[in-house]
């Protein structure tokens, strides 16, 4: 991979996230990152799938610092939101959180009300107006598709939601501070057909108006949901080309086989 | 119980037999082993309340002793003992709660932090009269504290804030990570994630630790033998700088250095003390049950 454009791309959509060179190594060695080039398009479903242990949820946690957190022992290169270096120095990481959204694999509400839940972030950022709160928590709840069934129950604690309606609200959780970008790390994985028919069906609405960047369970979702997708394998990148190409005619002989099943 | 209504296997009846006979005496001498470890305790309650209920009076709890202890009450001694536990706990608290919360949420794991548990844990084990020589040592005679109470309380909150940090260590740490990974993720400092998620979530437990840790303090006899105690004081304290009476201490004088002490005094004192304790004790058990029947994960 030398240039981080799209390959058989006939239009030419703007980046919002720049991927150069990125190098991450955990200092057990597990799941690193190596020299990966990505430029991942604005308002569009970017999926990143591979077998376990390729780099996935990494890349995603590089994206809005996370990784701050674990045992990272190299991190070089570059990622660039919007033309700003998300890796230097003088980077504000909690302004950076705040404009990056992120839903984990599985729904972690926090021991709060429903309300709570999603006003936590907004009152971290001292928004503390009552009815710019309340308005916040509707819209993002509409915007999860969860409105309807928990209007009426909102000062309820949030583990009573069920495992679906916990995922959404962690939806909700991550658009409620409007940001431009969304990570969710195999947020389906926990949920049953039907709660994940609503989850892709709400993503396929929120890219109009956000930057997805989704590492799916499977690659049958990985193909339903995708208009880009990269192949990651040992951390390294190994293919990316819009979805529909990807997935009905690989390049490479590695993704061919990861497709059609052959390993994995 | 049949051998063939409890396995299908019909081959080797003798040998399940003995298997369930086996299975039934280890159960017998579980139970058995559980019942002798609560049957101290009862007998301890009973026998000390029996023999000292009838000594407690409203002059037992609110007068000065006289005539050489053998009479009177032992109010200075409560509130000895009470301002001692307010001291330790005034000292012991902020510490513990803070190296428990610094050792869980931000000490990363290298020799320096693995240095401070080794420390807490050899600390914990330091016997109790040892502590009172090191306050006598330090407090009492190298910082001129003198006998007092800030050198027994100093003392005290020593010995009690291994307990405090180890326990509040374990509150911090079982709550899920998954909470603070969200917290920080949707743009929260560590410190709000402490302070909003994870204290709240641990308090039940710290306060648990913070009172059996308080309770303990408050039964010491050899901390406060050569910091604080004193043998005969019929006064109250009138600041941190003076000696006090104290109830365990009180409870050793009378029983081995006053001659002619009525022996319903000694387990008067005795219910007094161990009362103090249970209450505390029941105090972090409703705290206990309360917040698991409350917990959200």
């Amino acid at each position: 991979m030398e240039t981080p454009t799209i390959a058989n791309s006939g239009r030419k959509p703007q980046s919002k996230i720049l991927i150069e060179d990125l190098t991450v190594c955990y200092s057990d060695g597990t799941e690193s990152l190596r020299q990966i080039n990505l430029a991942i398009p604005e308002n569009a479903i970017t999926v990143l799938f591979g077998p376990a242990g390729g780099g996935k949820s990494t890349l995603l946690r590089t994206i809005n610092r996370l990784n701050d957190l674990a045992d990272v022992v190299e991190l070089t290169g570059h990622l660039y939101l919007d033309g700003r270096d998300v890796l230097a120095k003088d980077c504000d990481v909690i302004a950076l959180r705040r404009n990056i959204g992120m839903v984990f694999a599985r729904p972690v509400v926090l021991p709060m009300s429903i309300r709570q839940n999603l006003t936590y972030s907004l009152e971290l950022a001292g928004i503390h107006d009552s009815t710019r709160l309340n308005q916040a928590v509707e819209e993002s709840l509409n915007a999860a598709a969860l409105w309807e069934e928990v209007q009426d129950r909102l000062d309820e604690p949030a583990v009573k939601l069920s495992g679906g309606q916990q995922q959404r609200l962690c939806i909700a959780r991550a658009l409620v501070l409007k940001p431009e970008v969304i990570l969710l790390d195999e947020p389906t994985s926990g949920l049953d057909p039907i709660s994940t028919g609503k989850v892709e069906s709400s993503l396929q609405t929120l890219k109009e108006d956000y930057t997805i960047v989704l590492v799916p369970h499977s690659v049958q979702q990985a193909a339903r949901v995708a208009d880009y997708a990269a192949f990651m394998l040992d951390g390294r990148m190994i293919e990316y080309a819009e979805g529909k190409l990807l997935f009905t005619n690989p390049k490479d002989q590695r993704t061919e086989d990861y497709v059609e099943g052959r390993f994995g | 119980m049949t051998d063939s209504a409890s396995t299908p296997s019909k081959a080797r009846p003798r040998n399940t037999k003995r298997r369930n006979l086996i299975q039934r005496l280890g159960y017998m001498g579980m139970i058995l082993a559980a019942a002798i470890t609560v049957a101290p305790i009862i007998l301890i309650v009973v026998y000390i309340y029996s023999r000292g209920l009838p000594a407690i009076s409203l002059e037992f709890l609110s007068a000065m002793p006289k005539d050489g202890m053998r009479a009177g009450g032992i109010f200075p001694a409560i509130v000895g003992t009470f301002w001692l536990t307010i001291g330790t706990g005034v000292i012991a608290v902020p510490l513990g709660v803070g190296a428990a919360i610094y050792l869980s949420e931000y000490a990363p794991d290298n020799r320096w932090t693995r240095t401070i548990r080794i420390a807490i844990i050899n600390l914990a084990g330091i016997p109790s009269v040892v502590y009172g020589l090191f306050g006598l040592g330090l407090f009492v005679l190298f910082l001129h504290f003198g006998t007092s109470i800030l050198a027994g309380s100093l003392t005290l909150a020593i010995m009690t804030i291994p307990v405090i940090i180890s326990t509040s260590e374990e509150a911090l740490r079982a709550v899920p990570n998954s909470f603070r990974v969200v917290s920080i993720s949707v743009g929260g400092t560590r410190w709000q994630t402490i302070q909003r998620i994870v204290l709240p979530q641990a308090l039940p437990g710290i306060l648990t630790g913070v009172i059996l840790g308080l309770e303990r303090a408050a039964g010491e006899t050899a901390p406060i033998l050569f910091t604080v105690a004193s043998f005969f004081l019929p006064r109250l304290p009138a600041s941190i700088f003076d000696a006090t009476m104290a109830l365990p201490y009180h409870l050793f004088v009378i029983s081995t250095q006053v001659p002619g002490m009525p022996i319903k005094i000694q387990y008067g004192t005795a219910v007094v003390l161990l009362t103090f304790v249970l209450i505390m004790n029941g105090f972090a058990t409703v705290i206990r049950s309360r917040a698991r029947a409350r917990r959200q994960w």
